[in-house]
């Protein structure tokens, strides 16, 4: 079985981090893992191999070589070369990664790619999205292929309150477009989202249904909805739909799996087009900016510190993070606290998210403690919330008696309590580690309280 | 047109990419290692993998040492053997003298599992067997009405409850009233879930418990329907979902679209999951049993 890229980069790196001389033989074997491992993260062959040929390039220069730590070099080098690669700051600016509005309402915007890989969906996070902003989104059914397509968003349109236009099966798109954007019009809805039919990109005559709604619809911005599981075929999926419908950019969904992003960095080498917004999920607010600089640290294993600091800091405040901090190093983590905690992680939004974000735990933790539910956060509020005030602040005086009463108060079993006992033990002790800095790379990271479901098993 | 004639069209994107890639590249070349080396690219692109790539190559390499590849000719012959090896017995689906046959269905999201139990529930209507089809998915918007339109189109029956609906009660109603009907086999429709999330795994082997519990031999059939789009993820796709709940087989879709096919040779390499459909187009007629010789016969013309 493979390991993730970013696995394997990482034990490469830590043999030549241990060299203190980089010699040419070294950087041969690490760059042959890395073409291996980005092979096996489905980057395009050809992608890979231009890929290999500009880090040796910068890698073999006097750079290295002459550097005291040619490994950390190295690292940089990599890392650098993924980011420019997927249109880092310098090759696509921030503003090329926004979604271009009209000025002149409505904004038409197009989304298309292949079967299931997430169009309709998308529309509703959009729509979703603008709606927040403040604007009045259409949302378009022009999928009448599909069997139920156009009932999915209306289903989807309902539970976010925007409304779909979309007649029957059968209809054809080009007309059903051009009607809803005359509706839109004259109702004064400013942004239309057209969710057409999956296609492959090599049918000629879907294709052609394609070009003839961009011509009727003139949209401001055609968007490739592209699955990030997507393997090889990735380049010529992306070249296909950019050649011949010039797309402004790229939405990457079900990036909340395990793929490591190759698709990523073939579809953006394929058509120089920048990848907008990623989707982490099927519930519809889960869609979120696409950034070059923590995707290629995603890849790299150096986690999405960035995102998992933005996302605790809108939960937690910075004051509440400076208290929870002095407390941690002061030892005095209790019971109360980690109700606090509890509170925060709810309010951050789904788990597993948050877990992928934290550099080296993120793997481990959606296997081994994956299995923490909504559900178990209520068992382990009810069991704190039945404690006294001196027993959440000292463990110590549980005993017994003490536990059959917790249990009986949260309607709980005496197990239960032990258990949260144990885990927050457990915690405790990894609280410890990762003060002294050696919990196994998390060095970097602030946040301890979500480390406390590792101890679940 | 015929079906090996269907199959072969269907195909014809990865024989493009795939034998006539080898082809161009064997044009007017001795065999030698670096001609082996290039070969080993075609088969990365075409979605193989690095590692059951390098296998094959490797293999073919030894052969090479040995002088038993003089011309080209003779290593397109061994490239095609080594192909047949690696995914022989791949089977179709077959339907045993249990009733009602129960089948699973299970996948990761959007890779065409609604699709497929349409198509295979109306195969099997036509020889002759009563099918129930169960719609599992009450997650999805809309998931219900699409195999209800699928039911319609294959004329078989569906068992359904709300959206939002315990899956594994419609799986349990299913299961009764195929009972009570003397129905043959009950496809099961499941929400698309990537293999990451835990919690809907378990949602999964829920529902196999409850199968397993009314009937002791059942699911008898697990499918893990697969997006030949996609690429080595696929490989943690079928490992995980086989430890969840035991895969017997893979269904692999979209073969018409997506310029490669190799990721079947992958999977049989790597995990010995057979896989036992492929669809190679939308109509309701385009999924096929897969078999090895047809596939690498279609392949190479
Ligand atoms: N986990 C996850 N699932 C997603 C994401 N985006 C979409 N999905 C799921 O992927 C499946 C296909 O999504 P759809 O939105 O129906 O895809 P589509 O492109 O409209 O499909 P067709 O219209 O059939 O071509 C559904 O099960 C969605 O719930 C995502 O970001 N993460
Ligand atoms: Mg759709």
């Amino acid at each position: 079985m493979f390991e993730a890229l970013s696995e394997k980069l990482g034990s490469i790196f830590k043999k030549l981090k241990g060299r203190g001389l980089l010699r040419e033989e070294d950087l041969t074997a690490a760059l042959k893992e890395i073409k291996i491992a980005l092979l096996e993260a489905d980057v395009n062959f050809k992608v890979v191999k231009d890929f290999i040929e500009r880090v040796k390039a910068r890698a073999i220069g006097k750079e290295v070589i002459e550097s005291i730590t040619p490994g950390h070099q190295v690292v940089k080098i990599v890392h650098d070369e993924l980011c420019s690669l997927m249109g880092g700051e310098d090759n696509l600016s921030l503003s090329q990664r926004k979604i271009h509005l009209s000025p002149n309402p409505p904004t038409v915007i197009m989304l298309v790619g292949l079967h299931g890989s997430g169009k309709t969906t998308t529309a509703a996070k959009l729509a979703k999205g603008f709606k927040k902003d403040g604007r009045r989104p259409l949302l378009v059914a022009i999928d009448t292929a599909r069997p139920a397509a156009i009932e999915q968003l209306i289903s989807l349109g309902s539970q976010i309150n925007v409304p779909v236009y979309g007649t029957k099966a059968g209809d054809s798109p080009v007309r059903v477009c051009s009607d809803a954007i005359k509706k839109a019009h004259s109702e004064g809805w400013d942004v239309v989202i057209l969710d057409t039919a999956g296609r492959l990109h090599i049918d000629e005559e879907l294709m052609k249904e394609l070009d003839d709604v961009k011509a009727a619809a003139n949209p401001k911005e055609i968007l490739l909805v592209a699955d990030a599981m997507t393997g090889q075929d990735a380049v010529n999926i992306a070249k296909s739909f950019n050649d011949r419908l010039n797309i402004g950019g790229v939405i990457l969904t079900k990036m909340d799996g395990d793929a490591r992003g190759g698709a990523a960095l073939s579809i953006v080498a394929a058509t120089g087009k920048p990848i907008k917004f990623i989707g982490v999920g099927e519930k519809i607010d889960l869609l979120e900016p696409f950034h070059p600089e923590r995707m290629a640290s995603r890849i790299l294993e150096m986690g999405d510190i960035v995102s998992l600091v933005e996302k605790a800091q809108e939960a937690i405040g910075m004051e509440d993070a400076i208290k929870l901090q002095k407390k941690l190093k002061e030892d005095r983590f209790t019971f109360e606290d980690l109700k606090d905690q509890i509170k925060q992680i709810k309010k951050m939004g789904s788990l597993e998210n948050l877990f992928g974000m934290i550099p080296g735990l993120g793997k481990h933790i959606s296997r081994s403690v994956g299995t923490v539910d909504e559900k178990e956060f209520i068992k382990i509020e009810a069991i704190i919330n039945s404690m006294t005030k001196k027993e959440r602040e000292s463990y110590a005086i549980i005993n017994g008696s003490r536990k059959r009463r917790i249990a009986l108060g949260s309607g709980t079993t005496v197990a239960d309590v032990n258990r949260l006992i144990k885990q927050y033990l457990e915690m405790k002790k990894m609280l410890r580690m990762f003060k002294g800095g050696k919990g196994p790379g998390l060095n970097k990271f602030k946040f301890p309280d979500l480390n406390f479901f590792r101890g679940r098993s | 047109m015929g079906l090996f004639e269907r199959l072969k069209q269907g195909l014809s994107k990865t024989k493009k990419n795939l034998v006539e890639k080898a082809e161009v590249l064997f044009l007017g070349r001795n065999v030698d290692e670096s001609l082996l080396n290039e070969l080993e690219e075609v088969l990365i692109m075409a979605d193989v993998g690095p590692k059951a790539s390098a296998e094959i190559i490797s293999t073919l390499k030894e052969k090479f040492k040995k002088g038993e590849l003089s011309d080209t000719v003779g290593l397109k012959n061994a490239l095609k053997e080594e192909i047949k090896l690696a995914i022989q017995d791949g089977s179709g689906i077959k339907i045993t003298k249990e009733r009602p046959y129960i089948i699973l269905t299970v996948g990761v999201n959007g890779v065409g599992k609604t699709t497929t139990i349409g198509k295979l529930a109306w195969r099997f209507k036509n020889e002759g067997l009563k099918v129930i089809l169960a719609a599992g998915d009450t997650f999805r918007a809309a998931a219900i009405e699409q195999l209800e339109i699928w039911a319609h189109r294959s004329d078989t029956q569906i068992i359904k409850h709300k959206s939002g609906a315990d899956p594994a009660a419609v799986v349990y109603d299913a299961i009764m009233s195929a009972k009570a009907k003397n129905m043959d086999a009950v496809i099961i429709d499941t929400a698309g879930r990537l293999h990451t999330k835990t919690n809907l795994m378990d949602e999964l082997k829920k529902i196999k418990r409850v199968i397993n519990r009314e009937i002791p031999s059942a699911p008898h059939e697990v499918l893990l329907v697969v997006d030949a789009t996609s690429g080595q993820n696929v490989i943690h796709q079928a490992k995980i979902f086989g430890e969840a709940i035991g895969v017997t087989g893979i269904a692999l879709t979209k073969l018409d679209g997506t310029a490669k096919g190799g990721i079947v040779i992958a999977i049989k390499k790597e995990l010995n999951i057979p896989v036992k459909l492929i669809s190679v187009g939308e109509r309701i007629e385009d999924l096929r049993d897969f078999n090895a010789e047809e596939f690498v016969g279609a392949l190479f013309g």
